[in-house]
């Protein structure tokens, strides 16, 4: 069922859902953004409806609430570990198609690969429902419809926002009381059909070919223009890379806790090992690896689509203008240019 | 309840024994079933974790050779017998030792590459009748860094071993062969390839050049197996560090056939 629900009653209901979610959603934070007098748009808990920015682009996606930035694992004394705990809410998240699409590819890292759930991971995202917000623009650095993450039907509710006026599908029989004394409407949730951006994803077909692409001259550009900041994967909602770093409560004490933090293949020190050796030494490389890992080597492993949702996150976050969809097209020339020096 | 992979069991060392100046062997006292080389992720709480192959195990110990080089690896040298170690695992794949039964088994080590396939050499050891022959083939930087020297000279003496032992840097004292392990592949017995068997670990390059090597001699890329290492946080397929290709390293490896190495790109 689908109703027309004001602002006033929205904020209503969240107030009711709030007793039992914390509710997340992409807001502004204003004079927080990159460059002077910009705004910083992430997720966080919302008070209002009025809070969520629906009509721009995040610069962080919600993988944050479930793939925190940092995360305790354990609270440790010298000798006894203690699991970290949560608390018993369940949790909302406000999102658009390829960011729900781009958490389902989180859950095949945290919750299939190595034939074994990640606990801390699987605590969180169990609790999670989706509310599905509509993309009321094509925004210029997406490309969902080429990655085949523009629509998705893992959602509760699904909104299209106004300006006084919220049109709300209800799809979860949770939530219909909430709505039952609304007006119906015939709404029905439009996904994007069409992306200014387009990407052609590469075909390599065997392991000769992979071999060729890792030798490309294209990666090399990136030496010069790449600064191996990790913007990009901390924008990413697919990014799920991290490392353990312990912390100690007191300067001489012996109790503290072990945490897990983003990493990012693309900086310098991400393949280094005690005694200094590291592997991927330059930022070619580290270009390299996220590429075939976003467009190539996450679908070959798993089988049924690419890791990268096409939400272009990574290319407005960019210091150095690279933009991703430029390129994977670039690579997909390349590949192709070498298909047809093989034939 | 679903027992936490992330919690490591704190486990008390037993003995320590130097091998050189920077290696050291902890024993501890675990009852794990672990296949050989495969590896733990071995913990000091503040200072952090770090993944170490087991070098050998029993029924109520395992044994870590580990080289003080690192943040973790520092801290450990300042542990003593009945200390704690955090323990997690083992992880990894091991070597497939049931297809080295009754062959012609090839092992060629370089430095600390010794200490995941030593459990391997002690099997055989003990086991004569498994296997049809057994050469090592060991390479270290000089004498001071050859590791589990005692060892060493208890394989020396088994009429079914044959040890060829080389040093890339002799000194005054050294009497023994100088040069790098690839140079003394042609010394081994290459009749009866098709029961040949041949594993080779240690440093990326040493592998490669080695296993080139073998090949040279029509030694098939099937019946050569690598051991990589690599940056791990999780070694349960999660943190992403070790991951080549579309490959997780904790995961299907850390041993591999060749035929599948080879294709592995960092």
């Amino acid at each position: 069922m689908s109703y027309a629900v004001s602002i006033e009653k929205m904020d209503k209901v969240l107030k009711e859902l709030k007793k039992k979610y914390r509710v997340y959603a992409p807001i502004r934070f204003e004079k927080r953004g990159r460059y002077s007098d910009t705004d910083l748009i992430r997720y966080a808990e919302i008070d209002s409806v009025k809070d969520v920015v629906y009509n721009e682009k995040s610069d962080f996606s919600p993988k944050e609430v479930i793939h925190p930035i940092t995360q305790t694992l354990f609270h440790f004394t010298e000798y006894e570990y203690r699991e970290s705990q949560i608390d018993d809410k369940e949790i909302l998240i406000f999102a658009h198609p390829c960011d729900i699409n781009g958490i389902k590819r989180l859950d095949t890292i945290f919750l299939e690969n190595g034939n074994n759930e990640d606990v801390y991971y699987k605590r969180l995202r169990d609790k999670v429902k989706f509310v599905l917000m509509e993309c009321q623009e094509d925004w210029d650095t997406c490309f969902c419809i080429s990655m085949g993450s523009n629509q998705t039907d893992d959602y509760s509710l699904a909104i299209k926002f106004g300006e006084d006026q919220l049109s709300v599908e209800v799809k979860d029989n949770e939530f219909e009381g909430f709505f039952a004394s609304e007006e119906e409407i015939d709404f029905t949730y439009k996904f994007v059909t069409a992306n200014q951006e387009e990407v052609n994803l590469p075909k390599i077909d065997d392991k000769e070919m992979l071999k060729k692409v890792y030798d490309l001259k294209m990666w090399e550009d990136y030496n010069a223009r790449c600064k191996d900041c990790g913007a990009c994967t901390s924008a990413c909602v697919t990014c799920s890379c991290f490392t353990t770093s312990d912390v100690i409560y007191s300067e001489n004490g012996r109790v503290g806790e072990r945490r897990r933090v983003w990493a990012s293949c693309q900086h310098e020190d991400f393949t280094e090992m005690a005694g200094g050796h590291s592997f991927r030494n330059t930022p070619a490389d580290r270009m390299r690896f996220r590429t075939l890992h976003k467009v190539y080597d996450y679908k070959e492993r798993f089988g049924e689509e690419h890791m990268c949702v096409g939400c272009g996150r990574c290319t407005d976050r960019c210091n150095q203008l690279i933009s991703f969809s430029k390129t994977i097209n670039k690579l997909t020339e390349e590949v192709n240019r070498l298909q047809k020096e093989v034939n | 309840m679903v027992k936490n992979p992330y919690i490591p069991t704190a486990v008390e060392i037993i003995s320590i024994r130097p091998e050189s100046e920077v290696d050291y062997t902890y024993r501890l006292a675990i009852d794990l079933d672990v296949d050989n080389g495969q590896f733990v992720e071995v913990s000091i709480p503040k200072v952090g974790e770090c993944p170490i192959s087991v070098s050998d195990f029993g029924n109520d110990y395992i044994d870590l050779t580990i080289r003080h080089v690192g943040k973790v690896t520092n801290q450990i040298a300042n542990l003593e017998v009945g200390d704690k170690l955090g323990i997690r695992g083992p992880y990894g794949n091991g070597f497939p030792i049931e297809e080295y039964q009754g062959k012609d088994l090839v092992i060629a080590a370089g430095g600390t590459g010794l200490a995941p396939v030593k459990s391997i050499i002690n099997h055989f050891y003990r086991n004569p009748e498994e296997i049809n022959s057994l050469t090592l083939l060991l390479g270290f930087r000089n004498p001071a860094n050859i590791l589990f020297a005692d060892e060493i000279a208890k394989w020396e003496e088994a009429d079914h071993i044959d040890v060829i032992l080389t040093v890339d840097e002799g000194d005054e004292e050294w009497a023994g062969n100088v040069g790098l392990v690839t140079g003394f592949v042609e010394q081994i017995n290459f009749t009866d390839l098709a029961n040949k068997e041949v594993v080779i670990v240690g440093p990326p390059i040493m592998m490669k050049f080695t296993s080139l090597e073998f090949m040279k001699h029509d030694i098939k890329e099937e019946q050569i197996w690598v051991s990589f290492e690599r940056k791990m946080s999780c070694g349960i397929g999660k943190c992403g560090h070790c991951k080549m290709d579309d490959t997780y390293i904790c995961v299907e490896g850390p041993v591999f056939n060749y035929t599948k190495a080879k294709n592995l790109v960092d």
